[in-house]
């Protein structure tokens, strides 16, 4: 009963891309499958945080970002002109800042607390600072030098981007770790507001550093994993294998490319799926639903509980990075301004509850569904506009307001979908078992 | 998982998006009913009473506890006995299968705890009964919510009965000692200008010394003509000052009688003094 | 005359500024705070409803100027003030009835009101946008300026200029008098009181009689109105843009914080220790260290210990020192 419901509701997500792909058109389709498909990715990843162990990630914008990140730099070709000029004043730069803070950390331990252990928490967290400047500043202002208008970065290691993914996740592990840690560590648990706040200093720092990745200049051109549509077109042998499915070259091409990536993503999507099922079903997962379910009970057995909380969350967001490392290679550019929280924090929290909170079909399902009404109510709020507003006289001033405000309906329908499924259908709709 | 999709909160314990503590539980009995008049019998009365939380077991099984006018009216037994139950049963804090509360004439069972209030009922819980962060007289205010007449009255009497809080008033309760703590909720309870006061254990976790000066204070707010009902963990010093004495086990009556008499009762000797 | 231009610069690029933004940033906060003291949550929508209030003021404000009705040199909006205020009650009241109440009824945990308050931001935030657009609205009219730098270079006689903006001045003049009513109101009132008992005490509370449902309807009443205030000054101040409003989550979540959630004193007190964190770090001080320092000490760049981007980190970084030190912020003692 329950089965059949589920098998259902994936099925009505396939009929509803099958028919954008016979409506509108067949790379419409694929776009928006092979977006689904990242979406229920990053689901899964915050499933796997507030769904199993109740954490409360507001900042997922940002570990999708440090997944971005990781595709600069990975894949782009090294600036060598600019590792020259000041790669090593910079990784200096950081090495003293990072050296500061470990400085200031052991003080902390080590020093009984006092006026005096203040003071030179201080003088060395000043010092420090103004070492790190000293030697940052140059080096930066050198490697924003060399042609900013086509670099003025340190560029990548020019690895293959397929590398970037499992880099993402590990940049997100590493942001991951560092916040859980201060968050999860405190007397009571901070994290929603940790991660609210981290994630913003993640795309002001990507905006900001343009020696990293070019900032907002952004960086486009990124490698692919998938051949490009130009080569397709000017290889023979792919214009007739098109030309026999009835296609013109150019939109062979181009479905060619979206198809490969929707391969690619199935793929990495059913690993993730099966490792967290298998994570779920292990003894480990048990554990976690059962400090879940009862704190208290775990903690007495000697459960330790922030630790358990720290992996998870960890985890989830190692997937988050990952999502978003592939995102970015979809995208194939990196553009620190289009990470907004609403669409990449707040929406996939939506895709979470709507599909079950605690079932990773159901973060899946989420994704899948929620995504393709993003996309699609748009065209659908523009076409209901046009029937509201079809009595109005062409260019009448509330015309043209309505007919403009449907590209933020979008929102507007989020919220109603998001209110009515935790109204009607709290537990979503493929429930945990 | 049980429950509502609604109480699981998946362990969540984040205080930068929730505060701790769990929402208002009192008014899991809120009933809308009204009272029934039913004259005769004593001044307040918990008849047969039969129930438990929710849907759980019964705790009470056929109990009865009344209290008259004038008098101290003090429940005992043994933990677990179901001694608080039996108060919050009287004060309707949980929802009876069987018998029946009555209070001055008039038939309560189907009332709110909120209702009870109105109707001349002062209860002091166990525990959170102050308002810490409010200072004494804000306290005393509260507790006279539901007046609508000058209340001044009533507070110099309070204070008149409890000297400590006028010396206080100005201070937040939560700062107070445990036994003015306790003189607070008595007082709070009191601004209603209650018919009947119930007080659930007012000695527990007090020092033997602030508790004998609590059961002082208390046998004084009787003589102001208070009826007062009170579960006590202090069998022996709360049945020296009882008229009317209930030893509970496992929610139901084993033995009543005056205070005395219990004292005197060698099987409740036995069991329930220590000889 | 060197140390007076240093005060006078100090003053007009850091402390006026940090006041305006400071008694923004805790009005913004109070009202957190005060969802998070009675509802027992923290609101997510409460910058959509900041953007909500604005708006509605910022179209009677319209409304007002095609009558040709203004203010003299104050901002027309403060007249259209009172009734944005009452349209961003409308919503929440609304938004209370249709949304929040069922799930007070079903006695829902307050994490689920989070989510709950997501789905409300979303509708909120599509809703301004759909009504007014997602653009840039500049709504202040009236006098620029209460001194402008010049008049005050000829007062004084000093090198350096002291402008304060009637907006400014209007921030701090209004938010002391939301403030002073709001404390009033908490401190004096059976009402307030009755507030701040259900916030300590919900099950004493509903024992002494107090309505549950009247205490969360007023909430909603003054917490629309600290939103619509804020929301207002700070557009009058700098600029209406719902994208802005969104984000001023952080800075106003992290001021409750530092505070203490659910106090009305920590949440003034953390907005300015925000405010003031954020424009002092992120201000260039070359201008002040010139006055002050003998000429061979004198910086050659623009000191600026973090550019002006990294306003969120500053927030950030306070939030996390005012936790680990303190953590359940700094006035946790004093309740709502």
């Amino acid at each position: 009963m329950g089965k059949m419901r589920n098998i259902g509701l994936f099925a009505l997500v396939a009929v509803l891309i099958l028919l954008t792909g016979v409506l509108q058109s067949w790379n419409s389709a694929l776009l928006i499958l092979n977006m689904g498909l990242v979406s229920a990715m990053m689901a899964i990843g915050v499933n796997l945080q507030w769904g199993f162990a109740g954490l409360f990630n507001v900042g997922v914008m940002g570990f999708v970002a440090l997944g971005g990140l990781a595709t600069v730099l990975v894949s782009m070709p090294p600036v060598h002109a600019a590792w020259r000029a000041g790669g090593l004043g910079i990784l200096a730069a950081l090495a003293l800042g990072a050296g500061t803070i470990a400085l200031a950390i052991v003080l902390v331990r080590r020093m009984r607390p006092g006026w005096l252990r203040t003071l030179v928490l201080i003088a060395v967290l000043i010092a420090g600072f103004i070492a790190y400047r000293a030697v940052f500043d140059p080096a930066v202002a050198a490697v924003e030098r060399i042609n900013p208008a086509g670099t003025g970065y340190l560029g990548g290691l020019g690895l293959p981007i397929l590398l970037a993914w499992p880099v993402g996740g590990l940049l997100a592990a590493g942001v991951a770790w560092v916040i859980g840690k201060i968050a999860l560590g405190l007397r009571s648990d901070y994290l929603a507001i940790a991660t609210l706040g981290i994630a913003e200093i993640i795309i002001a720092v990507m905006k900001n550093e343009d020696w990293l990745a070019r900032g907002v200049k952004n960086v486009i051109g990124l490698p692919r994993p998938v051949p490009y549509e130009i080569t397709l077109q000017r290889d023979p042998a792919f214009v007739e294998r098109a030309a026999a499915l009835g296609l013109d070259p150019v939109t062979g091409s181009t479905l060619y490319v979206k198809a490969s990536y929707s391969v690619l993503l199935v793929i990495v999507l059913l690993i993730l799926l099966w490792l967290a099922q298998m994570a779920l079903k292990s003894p480990w997962g048990r554990m976690m639903r059962a400090i879940r379910d009862n704190e208290t009970a775990a903690e007495a057995m000697g459960k330790n509980v922030t630790g358990r909380h720290l992996q998870i969350f960890i985890l989830g967001s190692v997937v988050c990075g990952i999502a978003g490392a592939i995102m970015t290679t979809l995208d194939g550019q990196l553009v620190p301004t289009t990470y907004q929280p609403l669409r990449y924090t707040f929406l996939i929290w939506v895709m979470v509850i709507v599909g079950g909170s605690g079932n990773n079909f159901g973060a899946v399902l989420g994704g899948m569904l929620v995504w393709f009404l993003w996309v699609q109510v748009e065209p659908m709020g523009a076409l209901l506009m046009q029937g509201i507003t079809a009595g109005l006289a062409d260019g009448s001033a509330l015309k043209e307001h309505l007919l403009d405000s449907t590209a933020h309906m979008r929102l507007l329908t989020m919220g109603i979908v998001l209110l009515v499924v935790l109204r009607f259908s709290p537990r979503g709709l493929i429930p945990e078992k | 998982m049980s429950g509502s999709a609604y109480q699981d909160d998946r362990g969540n314990k984040d205080r930068s998006i929730t505060k701790a503590g769990s929402p208002g539980s009192a008014t899991g009995a809120r009933r809308k009913g009204t009272a029934v008049p039913a004259p005769g019998g004593p001044f307040l009365i918990g008849e047969n009473m039969t129930g438990g939380y929710g849907k759980g077991p019964n705790i009470l099984e056929n109990c009865t506890i009344a209290v008259d006018e004038g008098e101290i009216a003090v429940i005992v037994g043994p933990n677990g006995a179901g001694k608080s139950t039996a108060m919050k049963a009287v004060f309707g804090m949980l929802d009876l299968r069987e018998g029946s509360v009555r209070l001055d004439g008039e038939d309560i069972t189907s009332l709110s705890p909120q209702d009870r209030v109105a109707k001349g009922m002062g209860f002091v819980p166990q525990t959170s009964n102050i308002f810490t962060s409010l200072t004494v007289e804000e306290n005393l205010e509260m507790g006279a919510f539901i007046r609508r007449d000058d209340f001044r009255d009533t507070m110099e009497q309070i204070y008149d009965l409890f000297p400590i809080l006028r010396e206080k008033r100005r201070q937040a309760a939560g700062e107070l000692s445990g036994g003015q703590r306790q003189q607070v909720a008595v007082g709070r309870a009191l601004m209603t200008k209650p018919k009947v006061l119930m007080l659930d254990e007012p000695t527990a976790g007090v020092s033997p010394i602030v508790m004998d000066e609590l059961f002082d204070r208390i046998i004084e707010v009787a003589r102001t003509g208070i009826p007062i009902l009170m579960v006590e963990q202090n069998a022996r010093q709360a049945l020296e000052i009882a008229d009317k004495g209930y030893v509970l086990v496992q929610g139901a009556n084993a033995y009543s009688g005056s205070g005395k008499e219990l004292l005197a009762d060698p099987e409740v000797r036995k069991s329930f003094l220590g000889g | 005359m060197d140390f007076l231009n240093a005060i006078v610069a100090l003053s007009n690029f850091v402390l006026v500024p940090a006041i305006a933004y400071g008694s923004q940033l805790a009005l913004g906060a109070l009202g957190v705070t005060l969802i998070y003291g009675i509802l027992r949550f923290s609101n997510f929508a409460h910058g959509d409803t900041m953007a909500f209030g604005t708006m509605a003021t910022i179209l009677f404000t319209w409304w007002f100027q095609s009558l040709g009705i203004s203010f003299g040199p104050l901002p027309t909006a403060l007249l259209a003030l009172p009734l944005g205020i009452l349209g961003c009650m409308a919503i929440v009241l609304l938004t209370d009835r249709a949304v929040y109440r069922f799930y007070r009824e079903q006695k829902a945990k307050p994490v689920i009101l989070v989510i709950v308050s997501m789905g409300v931001m979303f509708i909120m935030n599509g809703l301004v946008r759909v009504i007014i657009g997602p653009d840039d609205q500049n709504f202040a009219d009236g006098n620029r300026f209460v001194i402008t730098a010049r008049d005050f270079k000829q007062m004084t006689g000093l090198d350096e200029g002291l402008a304060i903006k009637t907006t400014q001045g209007i921030t701090v003049v209004v938010a002391i008098i939301a403030v002073g009513l709001l404390f009033w109101f908490l401190n004096r009132t059976r009402t307030g009181k009755s507030m701040r008992a259900y916030s300590d005490n919900e099950d004493l509370a509903l024992l002494s009689g107090i309505n549950p449902e009247r205490v969360v309807m007023i909430t909603w009443l003054i917490v629309a109105a600290l939103a619509t205030v804020a929301g207002v000054l700070y557009g009058l101040d700098k600029t209406f843009k719902p994208f802005v409003y969104f984000q001023l989550l952080l800075p106003i979540f992290a001021s409750a914080i530092v505070g203490g959630l659910g106090s009305p004193v920590g949440a003034i007190a953390g907005g300015f220790i925000i405010a003031f964190s954020e424009v002092t770090i992120t201000y260039a001080w070359k201008k002040v260290l010139t006055y002050l320092l003998p000429e061979a000490w004198q910086p050659d760049g623009l000191v600026q210990l973090m550019s002006t981007d990294y306003k969120f980190a500053v927030s950030f970084v306070i939030l996390l020192i005012v936790l680990l030190f303190k953590p359940t912020g700094l006035f946790k003692g004093k309740s709502v």
